[in-house]
């Protein structure tokens, strides 16, 4: 595409979005509840939210890269970057956030066969269903390939026995995608990446609370669950093969980790100007350590910026995201120490109307899981070690 | 514009990195230099070549001459000088002074440009007055004197200061010391009557002179763009430079952390190669990491200052910081990491360290610039 027709592209979207983007639609994020992630039980919280969603939903701007087939728009990676550009120009909210696009969604793009991807990122495009992961268990947290999570096959269909944890949001999920043990003499090459219905008989879920007073993430439990191994022509309950799903575990880990990343915006932006203005007397020694944190925030900016381009031309290194997500994570939670630092006793506050209940502290306390979960600071230095440096026995 | 490299500069840095990793490399300049106590601190042979190569005019506009390319361009070359440790009059010559003729008349670019482009002479730049560079303080004299100036006072760090032909000089031509207006930039001759050089070696074997000018008489058509004018040029000249720098930072950060990374890979004790040990693994890690970052930022701010934008100024000092932060760690970890053999003479990971430390400090130090990000941030 030319630099005139992406031009065009971007005056029309620009118009789109004026058109189209509700006001209340381009004020910040302040609550969970301002979050629509759909769903079978998805409520709207205000009709603004409702007609944001639906207007993005109808042009296929819940996943504008994805393919008009599958529910999306069909855009170009240049084109996705100017929707992007032009909805951060506005403070747009994202219309839909879910796990579904995200996560599943790029793993059915690459793995999925043609009946998966036309039922369920059609769902997932449309807010209809709500997914959750289920990945990681008590005893296989870093060592994720140990997951003991086991299928028995039945033969038209799986009963699954086990436990997984850090399932988020697995209270409020419709589907699961989830990694199952289906061969115990075959560690890497034993693994099925299923999906199916959380509703099934024997599926349970307990909330984890957390330090931050949250629960986004949940235990959950399968008991004697039946999973039928096909749910219609060509849409079978396994992504890939039977056994091979740590394949696509570890496709979809490089995703998790590029989002945690940040890379795209979210850990990128500069505190002190915000910091010195909001608290008045900032200390020499912690006006310092914010001016060396803002040039850190600019680098990694550029540097989520060069990755993201790289990554569209195929440039980037297989191995890079586990550089981003170390990177941003740490960066992250520097951040909200800082921030913490220059709010004083305000920062404190853990219930307070003035700190929206509590804001700066919980959120502080979240960010320490950014560089746990999806892979830990150091599993993302093993990986960097053996797969971009070659260092031996990593 | 996307942040990597496009064919044809992906092209330059092949070439540019072939040529320094023959011609400019560790044993064929710098230490044969060192080693034989040469005065210059570089070898005028491979400047010759650096000029057959076209990368003495890379900043400069074609109608004088040169290549007309960009930052990203002499960023090419300074990466390359970087992790070669190529000592050069490159950064000087050919970023910072040819920064400055462009702002030039006709006249001054017709008595300055050609022996530049063809390698014949290296130019200087004197900036700094004092031990750091605090360019926003000019104190060194230039006083109205019949149809020309009389130029007094001194300035330091002056790198090949001794060894270049004609020296940019910022001085004050009205105004107090921290006046940001009535700075004027002169080309002085390396002749003049009146500038003495002391000349002294540095840490990394390069050469810089504090120049003193003892009411040194300069005609008027030595002043390089208009007279109290002058601070907008030294600040492009300050942008180019500092981008520079960082260029040729994330080079010596690279090539300090290739060879650390090499040794990890080679080194035995305890009857397994050190690189086996996770602690040092994750240390290597993080410093490839910083060492992305630090390339990435450079890059952008080389962009920005090709595309004319009102960023590039803070991000030129985001660069410098960032960079002087991330190839301090590459020389220290990598030093640490040679053990014993890092420290001898011999093994060149002390020349990245000598090296990393001589251009922290050129053009500003970390934390000068992570003070000007703040301010330019504004708390």
């Amino acid at each position: 595409m030319s630099d005139s027709d992406l031009e065009a592209f971007r005056a029309e979207t620009r118009a789109w979005l004026e058109a189209n983007c509700p006001p209340e639609m381009r004020e910040p994020v302040r609550d969970e509840d301002d979050i629509y992630w759909g769903g079978r039980n998805a409520t709207f919280k205000s009709d603004a939210q409702k007609a944001w969603f639906e207007a993005c939903r109808d042009k296929g701007y819940t996943v504008p890269a994805w393919p008009k087939d599958y529910g999306g728009a069909g855009l170009s990676p240049a084109q996705a970057k100017v929707l992007r550009e032009e909805m951060a120009a506005i403070n747009a909210r994202p219309p839909l956030s879910s796990f579904g696009i995200w996560m599943l969604g790029p793993a059915l793009l690459h793995f999925g066969t043609e009946g998966q991807k036309q039922r369920f990122l059609n769902e997932i495009a449309r807010g209809e269903i709500r997914w959750c992961q289920g990945y990681s268990e008590p005893g296989s947290g870093s060592d994720l390939v140990s997951l003991q999570t086991f299928g028995e096959d039945k033969g038209d269909h799986w009963v699954v026995n086990g436990q997984k944890i850090w399932t988020s949001y697995a209270d409020k999920a419709d589907w699961i995608f989830c990694l199952v043990r289906t061969d115990k003499d075959n560690k890497y090459q034993g693994i099925t990446f299923m999906l199916y219905d959380m509703a099934s008989a024997g599926v349970s879920t307990k909330p984890i609370l957390l330090i931050s007073g949250n629960s986004p993430f949940c235990e959950t439990f399968f008991d004697d669950v039946k999973v039928p191994k096909s749910y219609g022509e060509d849409v079978p309950a396994q992504v890939g093969e039977v056994n091979r799903g740590w394949d696509v575990a570890k496709y979809l880990l490089g995703h998790e980790r590029e989002m945690i990343s940040g890379a795209d915006g979210g850990n990128t932006g500069t505190i002190g100007a915000a910091l010195a203005r909001a608290n008045g007397a900032i200390d020499p020694v912690l006006r310092a350590e914010l001016a060396q944190f803002d040039v850190d925030a600019l680098a990694y900016g550029a540097m989520g910026e060069k990755f993201l381009d790289e990554i569209k031309v195929g440039k980037a290194h297989p191995a890079q995201p586990n550089m981003m997500k170390y990177a941003g994570t740490e960066l992250n939670k520097r951040r909200h120490e800082l921030m913490m630092a220059a709010g004083g006793s305000h920062a404190l506050e853990w219930e307070s109307e003035e700190t929206s209940g509590g804001k700066p502290s919980r959120n502080w306390l979240r960010t320490k899981a950014n560089s746990i979960e999806g892979g830990t600071s150091e599993v993302m230095l093993n990986v960097i070690s053996k797969r971009i440096l070659d260092l031996p026995g990593a | 514009m996307p942040l990597y490299y496009d064919d044809d500069q992906t092209m330059l840095a092949d070439t540019a990195g072939q040529f320094m990793a023959e011609e400019g490399s560790i044993k064929n300049q710098l230490r044969h230099w060192r080693d034989r106590d040469c005065k210059d601190g570089f070898g005028h042979g491979l400047w010759q070549q650096f000029a057959e190569m076209g990368f003495t005019g890379i900043l400069v506009d074609e109608d004088d001459g040169g290549l007309g390319m960009g930052q990203v361009e002499a960023n090419i070359v300074l990466e390359e000088i970087g992790r070669n440790l190529t000592p050069s009059p490159f950064l000087s010559s050919s970023v910072l002074a040819a920064t400055a003729l462009k702002h030039g008349s006709n006249d001054v670019k017709g008595r300055w440009l050609p022996s530049l482009l063809s390698g014949e002479k290296v130019y200087g730049v004197a900036i700094d007055e004092g031990r750091k560079h605090r360019p926003e303080t000019i104190a060194c004299k230039a006083e109205k004197s019949g149809n020309g100036f009389k130029l007094s006072g001194k300035k330091d760090f002056v790198v090949y200061g001794a060894s270049s032909e004609m020296i940019v000089v910022a001085a004050r031509t009205s105004g107090s010391d921290s006046d940001r207006d009535g700075v004027t930039l002169f080309a002085v001759p390396q002749d003049a009557a009146g500038m003495s050089h002391d000349s002294v070696r540095l840490v990394d074997s390069s050469m810089a002179s504090h120049i003193t000018f003892d009411g040194v008489e300069l005609d008027g058509d030595a002043v390089i763009g208009e007279v109290d004018g002058g601070r907008e040029v030294l600040d492009a000249m300050l942008v180019a430079g500092r981008v520079g720098s960082a260029a040729e930072g994330v080079g010596v950060a690279r090539g300090a952390m290739d060879m650390t990374v090499d040794y990890l890979r080679q080194r035995k004790q305890f009857g397994k190669v050190i690189g086996e040990f996770q602690a040092l693994q994750h240390r290597a890690s993080h410093l490839y990491s910083e060492v992305e970052i630090a390339r990435a930022v450079t890059i952008k701010a080389a962009q920005l200052v090709d595309g004319g934008s009102e960023k590039a100024d803070l991000m030129a000092s985001v660069a410098k910081a960032k960079v002087a932060k991330v190839a301090g760690l590459a020389v220290r970890e990598g030093v640490q990491m040679h053990g014993g053999i890092g420290m001898t003479d011999e093994y060149d990971i002390g020349l990245y360290m000598k090296r990393d430390r001589a251009l922290q400090e050129f053009l500003g130090d970390q934390y000068y610039h992570t003070g000007r990000v703040a301010e330019l941030s504004g708390y």
